[in-house]
């Protein structure tokens, strides 16, 4: 048992990862061949199939869920009641009133700057020569993992003072143009927005595949129709295109949004939260896990579980009106 | 989401000879039409911005990544295209350098991924069976209750279940994170794949059932051929959010034995965030297997997001 849990050579780890896989194949084909026998109750099947996913999710979700908001209400040591006093520090703290502003700008800035960015992009690449590469850049950094993203990102921004040669190519840019170099993840708001422009540039490409899509779908005889009235590409784009696609819009708007809220990955790593830069999905992490801060810490966790609700309720509401449009 | 504008080319009145313009079809007039939009500079100009706005940052550092560390430091990568001095170095030191040792991290990640792709995949197979072809009683509410699950932001869940994992004693191995990974992907595969499910004609279960088969058999023989692409594509989509995560990886298995690429990686940018010859390098490194499945199963990952984006 010993070596299952604690693995040092790589030939080891992967042993174990096999003896994982087959444990599960092995439980899982038990578990079938049990309940597949002729004349067995209907429950018992319902129960194989659905009984490991419902276990697991009820564990790893629902239970700790609830735990999470019982600890908001307690002390960092998680025994003592205090209240609503951890609620009254998130909201009452100049530094975390900072914390929420930021996480505001992020989850209205991210998902509405890369939907622009990706219904412009789809509209003018779409069916030009070049548009299966030119998707496939923009696309591209949905498969870079933030952690590689926040890191490409920062060496553009990267400082040196206006005398030495740049090593950054947005500070090279702005010497080139005669001003000088910036610290540019040093003073907010500014670095916030440089900081939101890093998950824009990762998000831009999933608001153009989805929007891209739609616009394909649009019926010819509707742009045909239009083209007879004698639209410009703007009227066609602002009347046609933009009403047409609607729905794939706000899901996108709404998809991007609850990604943003729960990211932490951009701050994490290209300034640690400092300098007024941490969201709730970073302060989060900080408190609980660097700082003991439980208490703190699952009111921060709590905050972002109420503030996604309202966004996934409006999607879900917009996905059902869009199935009885059907 | 079929887009295919494959009009037959309806033959004119009569084949002549004469150089009048043939009757487009409609997909070669909106290609037309595309290359006037674009022939407005202004649009064009967008597009190329963008285009480049999107590609060169991942360039320069992918440039700066085969630099030597002295001309990193002292000058800027576009000034290698003018001088260019080439170097492995900076992988050797990487990959084999005793602080850093990316091979290692490089396997945990693989570790890691392999099963966090596999076992929620199987799950939510067979959940998603028992909510599109069985009936019990509650179905459409726990279905909707799954769904709803994708509210809970994985943070909430932290704290309580890292109480569990130490009491039983697992923390600081791969299963916490093994775990953890299957828990967290379960209500949106169910949710995806449960979709899919829903679009196969149910006539073929049902003669299938006439035929005697029980419903591992149906499962594994009717249902499994056809679910393939569906789970191809989300197999990508969880195979790139497992091995680009941070969080799990820094919560669950940050233990050196167990920790990820990312984790390795977001730590370089904290203890040496000016090294920009292992930060570079480190960063490629951590991007070689996604990238690569990314541009060579591209279709499949983009008609997971559509299914599970947008629906008409």
């Amino acid at each position: 048992m010993e070596f299952l849990l604690s693995t040092g050579t790589p030939v080891e780890k992967f042993i174990v990862m096999g003896i994982a896989i087959l444990l599960f194949v092995a439980v899982m084909a038990l578990v079938l061949f049990l309940t597949d026998r002729p004349r067995m109750p209907q429950w018992i099947t319902v129960l194989a199939f659905l009984g490991p996913a419902a276990l697991l999710v009820v564990f790893g979700l629902v239970y700790p869920a609830i735990v999470t908001m019982i600890n908001s209400f307690q002390g960092d040591s998680g025994r003592d009641w205090v209240g609503l006093s951890n609620y009254a520090e998130v909201f009452g703290s100049p530094a975390l009133r900072v914390v929420l502003l930021n996480t505001l700008l992020w989850v209205l800035l991210v998902p509405l700057v890369s939907t622009a960015v990706g219904l412009v992009y789809a509209v003018l690449v779409d069916r030009t020569r070049f548009e299966k590469l030119a998707k496939t850049l923009v696309f591209l950094p949905m498969a870079i993992s933030m952690v590689g993203a926040s890191i490409i990102w920062k060496f553009v921004y990267d400082f040196k003072p206006t005398s030495q040669p740049q090593t950054g190519l947005a500070n090279q840019l702005l010497v080139w143009l005669g001003f000088d170099s910036q610290q540019f993840l040093l003073t907010w708001p500014w670095n916030t927005f440089f900081l939101i422009a890093v998950m824009v540039w990762i998000q831009s490409g999933f608001a153009m595949t989805i929007l891209s899509a739609s616009i394909k779908a649009i019926p010819d005889d509707i742009i045909e129709a239009a083209k007879l009235d004698g639209v410009t590409n703007w009227q066609m784009f602002r009347s046609v295109t933009v009403p047409s696609i609607r729905p794939a819009v706000v899901v996108v708007v709404t998809t991007i949004a609850m990604a943003t809220l729960k990211v932490f990955d951009i701050v994490f790593t290209m300034t640690g939260g400092n300098f007024d830069t941490s969201i709730v999905a970073n302060e989060f992490y900080t408190r609980s896990f660097v700082r003991a801060e439980t208490g703190i810490g699952a009111t921060l966790a709590v905050l972002l579980f109420v503030m996604v609700i309202p966004i996934v309720v409006y999607n879900v509401r917009q996905m059902k009106l869009a199935e009885e449009q059907r | 989401m079929s887009q295919a504008t494959t009009v037959p080319d309806v033959p004119g009145p009569a084949p002549t000879k004469s150089t009048g313009p043939r009757k487009l079809t409609k997909a070669e007039q909106r290609a037309v039409d595309a290359k006037t939009r674009l022939s407005s500079p202004w649009a064009s100009v967008i597009a190329i911005v963008i285009a480049i706005l999107w590609s060169v940052p991942t360039l320069g550092l992918f440039v700066t990544s085969f630099r030597p560390e002295i001309d990193i430091r002292t000058s800027g990568w576009w000034t290698f295209f003018g001088d260019p001095a080439v170097t492995w170095a900076n992988y050797d030191a990487v990959l084999y350098g005793g602080s850093t040792n990316f091979i290692d991290v490089f396997v945990n990640t693989i570790v890691i991924t392999l099963p966090a792709v596999i076992i929620p995949i199987t799950l939510a197979l067979l959940a998603a069976y028992a909510f599109a072809w069985l009936d019990f009683p509650g179905r459409n509410m726990l279905f909707v209750a799954v769904f709803a699950l994708q509210i809970v932001p994985i943070q909430i869940t932290m704290i309580p279940l890292l109480t569990q994992y130490n009491n039983w004693g697992i923390v600081g191995s791969f299963w916490p994170v093994w775990l953890s990974h299957t828990i967290f992907a379960l209500p949106l595969a169910i949710f995806l794949l449960h979709n899919f499910m829903m679009d196969i004609p149910r006539s073929l279960i049902e003669a299938a059932r006439v035929d005697g088969a029980g419903h591992v058999k149906i499962f594994f023989q009717v249902l499994l051929p056809l679910l393939v692409p569906a789970i191809a594509a989300f197999g990508i989509f969880q195979f790139l959010w497992v091995w680009n995560d941070l969080l799990v990886g820094l919560v669950f298995g940050s233990s050196p034995d167990v920790a990820p690429l990312t984790v390795r990686l977001a730590d370089l940018t904290g203890t040496r965030g000016t090294a920009w010859h292992l930060l570079s390098a480190g960063a490629f490194v951590a991007m070689v297997v996604p990238v690569t499945v990314f541009l060579l199963l591209q279709r499949y990952f983009v008609r997971g997001l559509l299914a599970g984006g947008v629906k008409g």
